[in-house]
């Protein structure tokens, strides 16, 4: 076979590159050895430019609702540059090693949590095919690779040397490691539906996306999701406008950057995983299986659109929270994970696996996914009652029933600091 | 022949990060190198095709023991002063065990040297394993969760590991439970 120029480009545009390039090269080791290397420099490459463009982004979101202009001056009347100008001056800065720090562990945090955040990519399905690696054990993969990145925050806290740094990542040592529970049995749930671990299995399952079927798995795997990134209100591991910073204190110049950016690759990352896993990822009524012509299979571009489409809408919700809900007490986060979501998240998978055997094989996706929400709804309105009657108990207690009014339980209050800062590197 | 020199490299990583465990006097130190060895054991894990034993690994020995480990260290010992002596007097004893475990681990690889041959294939050096078809790679999660539950093969053990770790969750609650003084 020879090169086909207008084949190339119309195999470039349909993502299917590296399927013309085997093919015209012929299935050598060597050949896959090289394709596999140019997928992770495009896959890294871009998560780490497309930082520069969600940095602006949230900045200006937050801006506007919070009605305030935003960026406006590098760059044109959008302040589109602002970013750059940043990592400029993040680049040139100097670079400071404290004295007494731990130079093994200080040097390594920074790049074991940029490759942390990098490496979960390998199993996000962009369009049909499209995709790092099909691991059989895609969910499992991306749970255990973020539970490895919480060594790196000991790390950045041990090795700085400094007891604030330290305090810091314990406190968020804490939160990541006990958010991780009911993440991983939220995506149970997923997992139950599809009966697979892998991605890609897991968005051809879903006929009717999980978002409809598990409506609560998915309210919880957003929750602690907001949590395992450190984002409001779950933002007390730095919260910018009490305590100036957590573990990452002691770090300046391009590896605080790269802390910083490693949190808004995971962010995204976690967007893209919601609309993998509850969004149905790339699928569109039929639109990613689209053919034209002769055999031309456009329709892995349109997945690919559809998928960043769903991705940034979910992106769009994690700023839309950043920008209007204030921050959370120590306390109450590990009270609210424990003592709420762990409890409702085991409910929730033990009720959805004995549905799912329970439920005749004659049912189609649409009746199973109409049971699985009915289940979803009665747990929901099950703890809601719950917690009614608790609240009610709590509130017999502080006043012995008197005027209901004034007596928000004494836990309920929260900070009441709603002024998000600017999200620039201030260091 | 490829799998055979990453083997060995592996394994090389691996066991110098497990001496280092028990030669580093600096606590923090040997328990990173102690993450870098559970590191090695995953990569030998992919190695072999078991990818779910692979992530496992990740998640529960350097996710979660070595954290815990970590945080035992930095509770109980003072901050960046942690050079201990390499010996206690534990040292003997702790030679011993290690002896008599490598023995035993020896003995069943022996008894067994029919059904897992230590070398697949004598004859050439620097052998490949087996390839094993990709479905069985694929099916290798499900294969793994039924054998779990199947009476004919592990429901047994599976039970009696739950009913432990179970045991050892109430004990765990009872220990940090408040005492009723301490509520006073």
């Amino acid at each position: 076979m020879s090169f086909n120029l207008v084949e190339f480009l119309k195999s470039l545009v349909s993502l299917t590159v590296s399927d013309y390039l085997r093919e015209l090269w012929g299935n050598q080791p060597w050949v896959n050895v090289v394709l596999d290397i140019l997928g992770v420099v495009i896959i890294s490459t871009f998560c780490l430019l497309i930082v520069i463009f969600l940095i602006w982004l949230e900045r200006k979101v937050i801006a506007r609702i919070q009605r305030r202009i935003g960026p406006n001056r590098v760059g044109g009347r959008y302040g589109l540059l602002q970013t750059v100008a940043d990592v400029i001056k993040l680049l040139i800065k100097e670079d400071i090693t404290p004295m007494g720090a731990d130079k093994v562990a200080y040097w390594l945090a920074p790049f074991l949590i940029v490759m942390s955040a990098l490496m979960v990519w390998a199993v996000m399905p962009f369009a049909p095919g499209v995709i790092g690696v099909d691991l059989n054990i895609g969910v499992f993969f991306f749970l255990s690779i973020s539970s490895v990145s919480v060594v790196s925050l000991l790390l950045a806290g041990w090795g700085s040397n400094n007891k604030y740094a330290l305090l810091g990542a314990f406190r968020s040592v804490a939160q990541l490691v006990s958010y991780e529970v009911p993440m991983i049995l939220a995506l149970l749930v997923p997992i139950l539906l599809a009966q697979s671990m892998s991605t890609v299995s897991i968005v051809e399952a879903q006929t009717v996306p999980f978002l409809l079927a598990a409506p609560l798995a998915a309210l919880i795997f957003f929750i602690s999701s907001l949590a395992e990134t450190g984002r409001t209100p779950f933002d007390l591991l730095e919260a910018e406008s009490e305590i100036v910073a957590g573990f990452h204190v002691e770090y300046g110049g391009m590896k605080f950057g790269m802390f910083f950016l490693a949190e808004f690759v995971n962010t995204l990352f976690m967007s893209g995983f919601f609309a993998t896993v509850f969004l149905g990822g790339y699928r569109f009524f039929g639109l990613e299986r689209l053919v034209i012509g002769d055999g031309w299979a456009i329709g892995n571009l349109l997945g690919l659109i559809v998928f960043f489409v769903k991705m940034f809408a979910v992106y769009f919700v994690y700023i839309w929270i950043r920008g209007t809900l204030p921050r959370v007490r120590v306390d109450q986060i590990l009270n609210y994970n424990w003592k709420f979501l762990v409890p409702v998240s085991l409910a929730l998978v033990m009720v959805t696996a004995v549905l799912d055997i329970l439920l005749p094989a004659t049912f189609n996706d649409f009746a199973r996914a109409g049971a699985h929400l009915t289940a979803n709804v009665a747990i929901a309105l099950i703890t809601v009652e719950i917690l009614r009657a608790y609240a009610r108990r709590q509130r017999r207690l502080t006043d012995g029933g008197g005027s209901g009014l004034a007596t928000a339980v004494g836990d309920e209050h929260v900070h009441h600091d709603t002024a998000v800062h600017e999200p620039a590197a201030a260091h | 022949m490829v799998e055979q020199i990453i083997f060995l490299i592996i394994s090389a990583f691996t066991l110098t990060m497990a001496v280092i465990v028990v030669t580093k006097r600096n606590l923090f130190h040997a328990a990173l190198a102690l993450m870098a060895a559970f590191l090695g054991v995953a990569g030998l894990y992919v190695l072999l095709d078991a990818g779910f034993l692979a992530a496992a690994q990740l998640l529960v020995y350097i996710g979660a023991i070595s954290i815990l480990v970590i945080f035992a260290i930095m509770m109980t010992r003072r901050l960046m002063q942690t050079t201990e002596p390499a010996f206690n007097s534990q040292a003997g004893f702790a030679l011993v065990t290690a002896v008599i475990g490598f023995g035993i681990l020896f003995w069943v690889f022996y008894l067994f040297r029919e059904i897992w041959p230590l070398i697949p294939d004598a004859t050439v050096p620097l052998a490949s394993k087996p390839e094993l078809p990709q479905e069985v790679i694929r099916n290798s999660v499900v294969v793994m969760g039924q054998s779990f539950v199947d009476p004919a093969i592990y429901v047994l053990p599976f039970e009696i590991a739950s009913v432990l770790l179970l045991a050892a969750l109430v004990g765990a609650i009872i220990v940090a439970w408040p005492k009723a003084e301490d509520k006073a």
